[in-house]
């Protein structure tokens, strides 16, 4: 069995958001950046599958050189190799067509994805890829099971969930609930060890021009909490529904 | 010119976000004088369908029933509803099943699309459109550079107006083989979609331990409000993932946030900044989240919300 795990590297998520060249360029000075939330608990998932049923997990990822510490990253988590396809990575679509000729001509079983990327949150790379390459796709897992040629996919939806079987191979969108918070891997000095040596792949990519972003603006500050005393609590209740209309 | 704005149901029942991307569109359509078709899927009842005129639907397409999972048929049919009607410019609210078919859908149409979206455009041709970026850290003007598009639209960010027009509908039938089998589905009865709510009460650590929602669940009736709650409070399994909200969580923009014994680290702000007010309960005066609040009360919440319950419910009678 081949896993696909796609990973998105994002600012960590306690990063402060800032921008230069007259709000043009998101600006990376001082940032760490992580492997994106929602792709970490898929790739601790596909590391699960790998135990349990001997599969092959190669992680994938669409960016410049600078995210290869990453990728070492999930190779120390326990992915066995490791392709990065060369390129900004600045428009969602652009990387759904890079990832989904790079997924077309290397067939897997199974593919994992994070529901949206806490950086530029697309939502749409799984969704593009997977009527690309021509597969199922199912978004927000909370659950994975192998059933012999099948997978049981449990969904979130609204208010509720849904438990849907699908035919292998498939794309999936996770998120936390595929694997739980505590479970997450996190490499050992061993794995660390054995990332240097294992394969990471570097392909040229292509661009396309879908969407240009022309500037950023950063939510205006809000101005003084207004602090109403704990014996005084009716003013509050008069406030809000007299003044600000919201109850 | 076309735009088509799809009004998703569930069980035959529109939501807010339903009615909020009709209204959009409808504004959308005045403004730069297209013509505005309404696509609902399912068999759903006249009286039900007739909501949407309020809401400035005016030519209606309704299709047989096609399970909402199911990316692939979705995505087909509205591509060859496309083909049928020379549509431009889609407009779909950001619920569970339209991140999954449109962008299948904008792949099977070679069209750019645009998550998040706050605003209305400020230009069509070319589109130009403000969306929230960075986990609502902040937003980003973007431009298309492509002949059709695809805006999905934020949950409560443009809000619901009201238009009147006469409605008209008419049936297409679409293909439907679906490669799914649905197993179950389960569903948490009567709650408040947190996505949409107009009011939020949400908790953190605060609390103590999970039996002390009562107090948070209360308030939330008292006022028709979703219950949320903080990133540790979900991770130790005090209240299930699906209410966690905050930058791994969900991103909601209700008129009304109450934070309850959270401390607003910054990844939490992300998620609920777009709130139009929020009010924090906190006994520590230093908590981060009375920096972002409107409004603040320092004071235990044990015995803030009780007395927040009578006086809403003074007001309410």
């Amino acid at each position: 069995m081949k896993i696909a795990v796609c990973i998105s590297c994002v600012p960590d998520t306690t990063s402060k958001i800032n921008f230069t060249e007259n709000n043009t360029q998101f600006n990376k000075e001082g940032i760490q950046f992580i492997i994106n939330p929602n792709d970490e608990f898929g790739l601790t998932k596909a590391i699960f599958i790998k135990e349990q049923y001997q599969a092959e997990v190669v992680v994938v990822s669409v960016g410049q050189s600078s995210i290869e510490p990453v990728l070492r990253k999930a190779l120390a988590i326990g992915a066995d190799s490791a392709v990065r396809i060369d390129n900004k990575a600045e428009d969602s679509i652009c990387v759904a067509k890079n990832l989904s000729k790079y997924l077309s001509e290397n067939k897997f079983d199974l593919i994992i994805m994070g529901k949206e990327s806490a950086d530029y949150n697309g939502c749409v790379v799984h969704g593009i890829v997977a009527e690309n390459i021509g597969m199922q796709f199912v978004n927000a897992c909370v659950g994975l099971e192998i059933s012999d040629d099948s997978y049981i996919i449990e969904r979130e939806m609204e208010g509720g969930t849904e438990k849907v079987k699908i035919k292998s191979p498939v794309i999936i969108a996770g998120q936390k609930g595929l694997v739980e918070e505590k479970d997450l891997k996190i490499p050992n000095m061993r794995g660390i060890m054995q990332a240097r040596t294992k394969p990471l792949n570097v392909l040229e990519s292509e661009n396309f021009d879908f969407i240009q972003s022309i500037e950023f603006i950063k939510p205006s500050e809000n101005k003084e909490c207004v602090f109403i005393d704990e014996e005084n609590i009716a003013e509050l209740v008069k406030i809000l529904n007299e003044k600000e209309k919201v109850l | 010119m076309k735009i088509l704005v799809f009004a998703e149901n569930w069980d035959g029942i529109f939501k807010k976000s339903s009615f909020e991307a009709v209204s959009y569109s409808r504004e959308l359509a005045d403004q730069y004088n297209y013509e505005l078709i309404t696509l609902c899927f399912n068999n759903i009842s006249k009286e039900e369908l007739n909501k949407l005129s309020k809401y400035g639907s005016s030519i209606v397409i309704t299709t047989n029933p096609i399970d909402k999972v199911d990316s692939v048929s979705m995505s087909k049919m509205i591509s060859d509803i496309t083909i049928q009607h020379d549509i431009k410019l889609f407009v779909f609210s950001s619920t569970y099943s339209s991140k999954m078919f449109a962008p299948r859908l904008s792949a099977k149409l070679n069209s750019s699309i645009f998550t998040n979206v706050v605003e209305l455009p400020s230009s069509l041709n070319p589109l130009k459109l403000k969306k929230k970026v960075f986990s609502s850290k902040a937003f980003e003007i973007a431009k298309s550079s492509s002949e059709k598009n695809i805006i999905m639209l934020h949950p409560n960010s443009y809000g619901v107006k009201e238009f009147s027009s006469d409605l008209k509908s008419s049936e297409f039938t679409a293909e439907s083989n679906s490669e799914i089998e649905i197993i179950n589905t389960e569903k948490s009865s009567g709650k408040v979609n947190l996505s949409e709510a107009d009011i939020v009460v949400s908790a953190g650590r605060g609390m103590k331990g999970p039996e002390n929602w009562v107090l948070i669940e209360e308030l939330a009736n008292c006022l028709n409000a979703a219950t949320a709650c903080s990133k540790p409070v979900s991770d130790i399994g005090w209240r299930p993932h699906s209410e966690h909200v905050g930058q791994t969580g969900k991103t909601v923009a209700p008129n009304l946030y109450f934070a309850i014994g959270i401390s607003g680290a910054i990844q939490h702000l992300a998620g609920v900044n777009s709130s139009k007010v929020m009010v924090a309960i906190n006994t520590d005066p230093e908590a981060s989240f009375f920096k972002a609040a409107h409004y603040g009360i320092v004071g235990d919440a044990f015995e803030v919300v009780p007395k927040l319950i009578e006086e809403i419910r003074n007001i309410k009678n």
